[in-house]
């Protein structure tokens, strides 16, 4: 019994990872309609970017957690932030009316574009990196069942996050905005929103959430590397589709469903933890036969 | 037609113009006469194929480092007299179409004598027939599955799979028994937990650990596979940890089997990891193994070896830094394998031309002399006779050997 729960909470550890990931791709699909297949990269670079911070800190700074890791937080969702900036700017913004395909395809190159870009220029990015420690240590231990505390910081910080995010959405004025943005851009613009602003605020929020989770990553698992990007983009791209694209709420869930099913399929189904990537789709393939639009989606509307 | 191969031969003369450029600035900097020999009769390749990028690169960067002293100081001791050569080092990112590529880039030209590599087992396998196909002998200083030189029935039925493969390490079905032995015997480890990769290398080294745990008394628990990008070990950790385990045995290498040691750790499964030659690396303890963590290796350890120093000494002062890594020493000596077959192959002052080929695949098997390693030789599946092997153990943060020896059943 208490394996069932320590795979429950693992699944939720990773959960809380994915959501935070995959919180970026609902609301910028929710927005323009674009898979931002890039954004997984853009949780890479806040990884990195929270460890050059690091890197770049005076060694008494780096001694003490209480200071070094805010700086941390700072600088990686700084640099996730700037990425996403450019990349809405210069590869999105010019193809806002082309035909579907085209951003999508950029996006894939883009992604491609920051991974090696990091290869190339980040020292030492050709191998794996190992992270500083300066998370807390040290487990919660509940019977026989061991939570690290770097894990639920993830978790608390995940749903914390959207909740505030979903709140801001549904009440502020900016929220509102995007809402009817993603509704009918046309419409809105002729009710006075500006959409390229509110656009590149949600690249932005996206990114801070990424970042976030970049950060997270690192203190979590103790070392980075380029490929955690597309590993972790694949995965939060999928639970975004199953809670239901452009939906914040089906996101979430959509994401712990996926860990969940990960650790608990692996433990539990035939093949063992050789086969956990198969559940997560054959969950997803069943959803879609039968709420094609995911969990929380609304069904694909008619734009005029 | 006429057009192309004076095209092609002005790109060859050009290239050989900048290897041979390279190679002598080399020779400067190691503030040697390198003028002293004879180049007369031109440049031959020694080819190199392993990770230089990636993951592993830590493991490829001192293959090809230490193939380029070995070639250096052949160059300075005239070792093939009339020829100068050169090292062309290809990146294989530690995949098999990668190395495919890299071996037949290698494989076209005409002056590549031998090629030494590869790290990775499976990468080993799709290169094997490209150079076979050219007649290019190829040592390996790293490639530990049996398959590779004995066929897949390398115990009941072992077969010589391909005239051109040799290698300087031992392998896997020696490996694995005796870090069972180790384990079950020296350790007390009665109950492994196994978790693997799913490549070449580690599925074989795991599978014979499990035959000679068995054996000895122990009992495998469980066995487990992870993705070799997966990051986030704690389903798979759970579950071992549940079957109670007194060990766990990791077939892979070192990227994923660091972090894997931590999150064990973390997840109040705090055994003892051990591992292959694939996780001997200071990169493993840097990326989260532990005290206590322990892995066999090839050879016995490098610096404690009397034959071993002049290499460490050589690289030391060429390089600056020892970073040969876990197989330098075998690429030293694969390296000199090669050299040693051709200077025999053009004994006599012949000029090389393909018909050499043949010969050159014969002298660098028949080849034997007494090398970094200790004394390299191969038999007649191309395996090397040097079968010694350590037990390596995390003390300290460094990797500290605990038993040499070789494996008697």
């Amino acid at each position: 019994m208490s394996v069932l729960f320590q795979q429950l909470a693992n699944g939720v550890i990773q959960g809380a990872l994915i959501a935070l990931i995959a919180l970026g791709y609902t609301m910028v699909y929710g927005i323009i309609q674009l898979i931002n297949f890039a954004h997984g990269e853009v949780f890479m670079v806040a990884s990195y970017g929270g460890l050059a911070t690091f890197t770049l800190l005076p060694d008494d700074l780096k001694k003490s957690p209480a200071v070094a890791l805010p700086l941390m937080f700072v600088g990686g969702i700084v640099v996730a932030v700037i990425v996403a900036v450019i990349m809405e700017r210069f590869a999105y913004r010019p193809l806002r009316n082309a035909p579907r395909l085209a951003p999508l395809i950029t996006a894939l190159g883009v992604s491609v574009f920051l991974q090696e870009a990091v290869r190339v220029f980040y020292p030492n990015a050709k191998s794996n990196l190992p992270y500083p420690k300066v998370f807390p240590e040290g487990n919660l231990t509940i019977g026989s069942v061991n939570i690290s505390w770097t894990g639920i910081l993830l978790v608390a910080l995940s749903v914390g996050l959207a909740v505030i995010l979903q709140t801001y959405i549904n009440r502020s004025r900016m929220g509102r905005a995007m809402r009817a943005t993603a509704q009918d851009p046309d419409t809105a613009k002729l009710m006075g929103v500006n959409p390229d602003r509110v656009i590149v605020l949600t690249f932005v929020i996206g990114a801070v959430l990424a970042g976030v989770a970049g950060i997270m990553f690192g203190g979590y698992l103790n070392n980075i590397n380029i490929d955690m990007g597309f590993q972790n983009g694949i995965f939060a791209f999928t639970a975004a589709v199953l809670g239901g694209v452009g939906s914040i709420r089906g996101a979430v869930i959509g994401a712990f469903i996926i860990g969940l099913i990960k650790t608990v399929a692996g433990q539990y189904m035939p093949g063992g933890t050789q086969y956990d990537y198969v559940w997560i789709f054959v969950v997803l393939i069943l959803v879609l036969v039968f709420r094609p639009q995911g969990l929380f989606g609304e069904p694909e509307r008619v734009r005029a | 037609m006429r057009k192309h191969s004076v095209k092609s031969a002005a790109i060859v003369g050009a290239s050989l113009l900048v290897l041979a450029a390279c190679g002598s600035n080399k020779t400067e900097g190691g503030g040697t006469n390198g003028g002293s020999c004879d180049t007369s009769k031109g440049t031959l390749t020694v080819g190199v194929v392993a990770p230089l990028s990636g993951n592993l690169s830590a493991l490829g960067v001192g293959i090809k480092q230490s193939a380029e002293l070995a070639v250096d100081e052949a160059n300075k001791k005239c070792t093939v007299p009339g020829f100068k050569l050169t090292v062309s080092a290809q990146d294989d990112e530690a995949n098999p179409a990668k190395g495919a590529q890299a071996a037949t880039k290698l494989s076209t030209d005409p002056n590549v004598v031998g090629v030494v590599g590869t790290l990775n087992s499976s990468v080993a396998q799709t290169v094997q027939p490209i150079l076979r196909d050219k007649k290019i002998p190829m040592v390996s200083p790293a490639n530990t599955n049996p398959s590779l030189t004995r066929g897949n029935d390398f115990l009941t039925a072992p077969k010589r799979q391909f005239d051109n493969y040799f290698r300087v390490c031992t392998t896997d079905d020696l490996q694995g028994p005796y870090a069972a032995n180790y384990l079950v015997e020296k350790a007390g480890k009665k109950k492994i937990a196994i978790i693997t990769d799913g490549k070449t290398y580690g599925e074989g080294l795991a599978a014979e650990l499990s035959k000679q745990v068995t054996k000895k008394g122990g009992t495998i628990v469980g066995s487990e596979k992870v993705g070799e990008k997966d990051t986030d070990f704690s389903g798979v950790i759970a579950k071992i940890k549940a079957l109670g385990p007194e060990a766990v045995y990791y077939g892979g290498e070192y990227p994923v089997a660091g972090p894997l040691s931590k999150q064990m750790k973390d997840n109040g499964l705090d055994v003892p990891l051990m591992g292959g030659d694939g996780i001997f690396d200071p990169k493993f303890i840097e990326l989260g193994g532990k005290e206590g963590d322990l892995a066999t290796s090839v050879g016995a350890p490098t610096e404690s070896l009397a034959t071993a120093k002049a290499f460490v000494d050589a690289y030391k002062a060429k390089f600056g830094k020892e970073d040969y890594a876990a197989y330098g020493a075998f690429s030293y000596d694969a390296t000199n394998a090669i050299i040693g077959g051709l200077a025999k192959t053009l004994e006599g002052g012949a000029a090389w031309d393909e018909s050499k080929r043949d010969g050159m695949l014969t002298n660098v098997g028949a080849f034997s002399g007494s090398g970094a390693t200790g004394e390299i030789k191969f038999d007649q599946y191309g395996d090397s006779t040097n079968k010694v092997l350590t037990v390596y153990q995390v003390t300290s943060a460094k990797w500290k050997d605990v038993q040499t020896g070789t494996f008697t059943g």
